[in-house]
């Protein structure tokens, strides 16, 4: 049936060597490109206006062709753990899975069903996408930088899109309209699977917004600034992450991103076995794959964000510190957070295949009745240190931790309630072992 | 930093950058929309184009009455979100007042001090504002609103 031409081009594209030594030819060949044009681009790499713009344009392609890679990158780990090869078929190890992906995406019918709200119906995906591809502006990628051909006095650049002053409130501002795309095709489709899927989004956005609001006030009480680029600083600087000042903030935050992202176990929005694809029921085509962009790219945006807050961001022990500004150390500082960022990413990728779905009523509970409560007893302990001026003291910070993590075991042991995962209006069963 | 610098130490402006990348990103999604859309086959059907119900007729339409528990979830949401939000000034200033309170020398929060606000001012002000919150919250958990039977 197939033919043979085809077959040949696949078992070449297959080879190591082919898809290795391609990849090396490209990365020669953008190097040379990138040398030679140099002259051309020298002078704006000495304003902080167009830096900041080569910072967009190389970043935002970066996002974009890891958002790429991720999807192959999931698929791999998911046959990991389920004991399957996952994507192999397209080129080595299925590197060209991703270029397969985005070409049929592209080739496919755009279909729009007749009783959509159409312009609703086209903005909802423009809209998860956009909103998503917005937070990185503020995410300080690897510290400052001053051009050898700079004078040595003059102020260095930061590699940020934008310093905003306002700093990651733009983040939690922008993180939260990705909302609206996912309402909008909820609404939209008028398909009742997408719109169930599209109110569960919402009530579990809005819900798991406040967590990750108290995980942030807490962080912003140890740092006393908003700029990111100012708070990886000062982690730098005393070698301290902010993880090992408040685990439990950490935590928090943690777990309101992997929801915000509607990323396993949160993602009742889209499952599969309830709601067929949940508010992207009737996307077809590329505005199917603009929802994935989307989700993919908020992913990789919110670990940045947590890397920024609570592993010290581009800082790693023993490397080019904050007053080192030349470019290789900026080089540097990028690996290490590129390679943080990275290893975020994997574990929300493992998280999704081990960890088991939630329930409505148990997100619903786990926000509600565990994560705010414990987000309001620790920005009180917070407050408390941060009044005796011992918000940034390790052993204070993990007393105060520790603390409130026994306070939690204690009235966990004492609950009544049996550890089950039944509804509680349902009557209660047996739980004795038969003999 | 190379950026002007305010009263309180802050560097402003960054905005500039925000706005190019809001008009790259919404032109990058509405080309995406536009190709996909001039690329892709068009063939019509009365099937195809139907509400997908996992084959079912469609009964009735979509948008009607739903479960009110999303509507408070909703105002619940409105409630502690201006609570964060009114919180996030403090959360800036307070460490930064502490500082300047336990400095010997002019901190960069002095005006602040001078303008007569104290740390304990402060932790006592937000501690009466969560206190009553948390009487709402309380009310709320006894009243079984975050019971989702």
């Amino acid at each position: 049936m197939t033919d043979p031409t085809i077959k040949r081009i696949e078992t070449v594209l297959r080879k190591p060597a082919v898809i290795f030594g391609a990849g090396a030819a490209i990365l020669l060949l953008v190097t040379a490109l990138l040398a030679l044009a140099f002259p051309l681009y020298k002078p704006l790499l000495s304003s902080q206006f167009s830096f900041s713009m080569i910072v967009l344009a190389v970043m935002l392609v970066l996002i974009l062709s890891a958002t790429a890679l991720c999807i192959l990158f999931e698929r791999k780990i998911a046959g990991f753990t389920q004991d399957r090869y996952g994507p192999n078929r397209v080129g080595f190890w299925g590197l060209l899975q991703p270029v397969a992906d985005g070409l049929k995406f592209l080739l496919k019918e755009d279909i729009i069903p007749r009783h959509v709200d159409k312009p609703l119906f086209l903005l909802a995906p423009a809209l998860a996408l956009a909103a998503s591809l917005l937070g990185f502006a503020i995410i300080p990628w690897a510290g400052q930088v001053r051009w050898p051909w700079m004078p040595p006095d003059a102020p260095p650049l930061s590699t940020q899109v934008a310093n905003l002053n306002v700093g990651f409130l733009y983040l939690l501002a922008v993180g939260s309209l990705s909302v609206y795309g996912v309402v909008l095709a909820g609404y939209a489709s008028n398909n009742k699977y997408a719109f169930y899927g599209g109110m569960r989004a919402a009530a579990q956005m809005i819900s798991y917004e406040l967590p990750l609001g108290l995980g942030l006030l807490v962080v912003l009480l140890v740092s006393g600034t908003l700029q990111l680029d100012q708070i990886v600083q000062q982690q730098a600087a005393t070698g301290v992450w902010n993880i090992f000042l408040h685990p439990i903030a950490f935590f928090l935050v943690l777990v309101s991103a992997l929801a915000e992202a509607n990323r396993a176990p949160f993602d009742l929005p889209e499952a599969e076995q309830e709601l067929v694809g949940g508010y992207h029921t009737e996307y077809s085509a590329m505005k199917f794959a603009m929802f994935f962009l989307g989700e993919y790219a908020h992913m990789i945006t919110s670990s940045a964000l947590i890397v920024a807050l609570f592993f010290g961001g581009w800082h790693f022990w023993g490397l080019p510190g904050p007053e080192n500004v030349t470019w290789w150390a900026m080089l540097i500082k990028l690996a290490v957070y590129l390679t943080k960022v990275a290893l975020f990413i994997a574990l929300f990728m493992l998280v999704r295949w081990t960890l088991p779905r939630f329930r409505f009523d148990q997100l619903m509970r786990v926000a509600w009745q565990s994560l705010v409560p414990i987000g309001v007893a620790l920005l009180a302990a917070t407050a408390a240190l941060t009044y005796l001026g011992w918000q940034r003291n390790v052993w204070a910070s993990l007393a105060a931790n520790l603390l409130l993590l026994a306070v939690l075991l204690r009235s966990a042991a004492r609950s009544k309630r049996p550890v089950t995962a039944r509804q509680e209006d349902l009557p209660e069963i047996d739980v004795r072992p038969t003999t | 930093m190379g950026l002007s610098r305010n009263a309180f130490g802050l560097a402003a402006g960054g905005f500039e950058a925000v706005a190019v990348l809001l008009t790259v990103v919404t032109a990058l999604a509405a080309a995406i929309l536009i190709l996909a859309h001039r690329i892709g086959p068009r063939r019509h059907g009365a099937a195809k184009e139907d509400t997908y119900e996992s084959g079912m007729e469609p009964i009735g339409d979509t948008r009607r009455r739903f479960n009110v528990r999303f509507y408070l979830v909703a105002v619940l949401y409105l409630v502690f979100a201006a609570e964060l939000v009114f919180l996030y000034p403090w959360a800036v200033l307070f460490p930064r007042l502490t500082a300047a309170a336990n400095a010997p020398e002019p901190h960069s929060a002095q005006r602040l001090l001078e303008a007569g606000a104290t740390p304990a001012a402060l932790l006592v002000a937000v501690g009466v504002f969560l206190a009553l919150l948390l009487v709402g919250f309380i009310y709320e958990w006894r009243r079984g609103v975050f019971k989702w039977n």
